[in-house]
């Protein structure tokens, strides 16, 4: 759910990185808060356990610039990937206008794609959301490891909607911004079209 | 407006802004901020300059989140009201109309039982603003509707300039 300021002439949008544990939801925040221009962004903030595990959220906000004279700001929030956080990651989705799937490409992290994104789309249904309709990017992570399973098999078992996807090496950059642009874009695109629906 | 995008017109920013101000003088209040329980922040209002209030208001709104997740399993509809004692500073978070966050950092030139008062006739007034916002969207008045609305001719080259 976004927030329409037309007093300041803000937009304001939720994008939230899902994915299961370990696979580099917070290693795209970081690089794209390494990669901001320092007036366009906020701070990071990551709730995390001392052993760098995400405990309750990260936070990025980043002001984008202008369209149409309206400011443009999106907040990038990450979940805790592991299982049992379950509670946390369910809070996370509120009011969330964009998500990007994050998945680990290693073969032996297959089985923990699929059950995180059915836990997405379990979660999104009880805030009321259908991950058939929501604005969806899927990004295919770590593609520089030996041990990765085939894109089209990874895009048959994770993106059988044929959203955009991209191959992405979180800790280099490729493929980070290619993924926030696209949810960027669909995110907006969706705001326009519920606003000339009414 | 629960389910829907939230929108802000000028109208209601000027008596929101002036109700925020008010209670600021009134609870002898360092900082008086909205956010929206999606962690977006609404108005802000006291001694902000060296704060971070975009974060102050995800963290708010995740810290109301969690709050309400442990009052879902206690059978408990929600908390309504948070406070944390600091060694300096104090904050005073209030729910108001089930979706919008009040929140009141504070000091020892004011106390708590001030501040809960003065939240409380606050939070009726903003509730009713809020009220009207709410009644304007969906009647469609707004200027969302208009010529103004920043969607009306959006195109994919306006996004991708976003991104240099």
């Amino acid at each position: 759910m976004s927030f329409i300021n037309y007093s300041s002439r803000e937009i304001n949008c939720k994008i939230v990185y899902y994915g299961p544990g370990l696979c580099g939801k917070t290693t795209n925040l970081q690089y794209i808060y390494k990669k901001t221009n320092p007036d366009s962004k906020g701070k990071l903030i990551s709730l995390a356990t001392e052993t760098e595990r995400t405990l309750f959220f990260d936070f990025l906000p980043l002001a984008l610039g202008e369209i149409r004279g309206f400011k443009t700001r999106f907040h990038l929030y990450t979940v805790p990937g592991q299982v049992f956080y379950d509670a946390s990651r369910k809070l996370i989705l509120k009011g969330v206008d964009g998500v990007v799937f994050v998945a680990d490409s290693q073969i032996e992290r297959m089985e923990a794609n699929i059950e995180s994104i059915e836990n997405l789309r379990i979660n999104l249904a009880e805030q009321g959301y259908n991950l058939d309709n929501v604005s969806f990017v899927v990004q295919y992570n770590k593609r520089d490891l030996p041990n990765v399973v085939p894109l089209d098999e990874m895009k048959k078992a994770l993106n059988p909607r044929g959203v955009p996807d991209f191959e992405a090496v979180a800790p280099d950059g490729t493929g980070v911004f290619d993924t926030l642009k696209a949810v960027a874009k669909l995110v907006i695109m969706e705001l326009k079209k519920r606003q000339e629906s009414g | 407006m629960l389910g829907s995008d939230l929108v802000m017109y000028e109208e209601e920013f000027k008596l929101i802004d002036a109700e925020l101000n008010r209670l600021l003088a009134q609870a002898n209040g360092k900082v008086v901020f909205l956010v929206d329980k999606n962690g977006q922040l609404i108005a802000a209002t006291g001694e902000t300059e060296n704060l971070d209030t975009t974060s102050l208001a995800s963290l708010t709104a995740g810290n109301i989140a969690a709050t309400g997740g442990m009052a879902k399993l206690l059978g408990e509809k929600e908390f309504s009201i948070l406070f944390h004692e600091g060694q300096r500073d104090n904050i005073h978070i209030s729910i108001i109309s089930q979706r919008i966050i009040l929140v009141v950092i504070f000091d020892q030139r004011s106390s708590l039982g001030l501040v809960r008062l003065r939240v409380k006739k606050s939070a009726e007034v903003l509730g009713a603003i809020f009220g009207q916002l709410l009644q304007k969207v969906e009647s469609g008045k707004g200027a969302g509707k208009s010529g103004d609305s920043p969607f009306a001719e959006i195109t994919d080259e306006d996004i991708d300039k976003l991104f240099g």
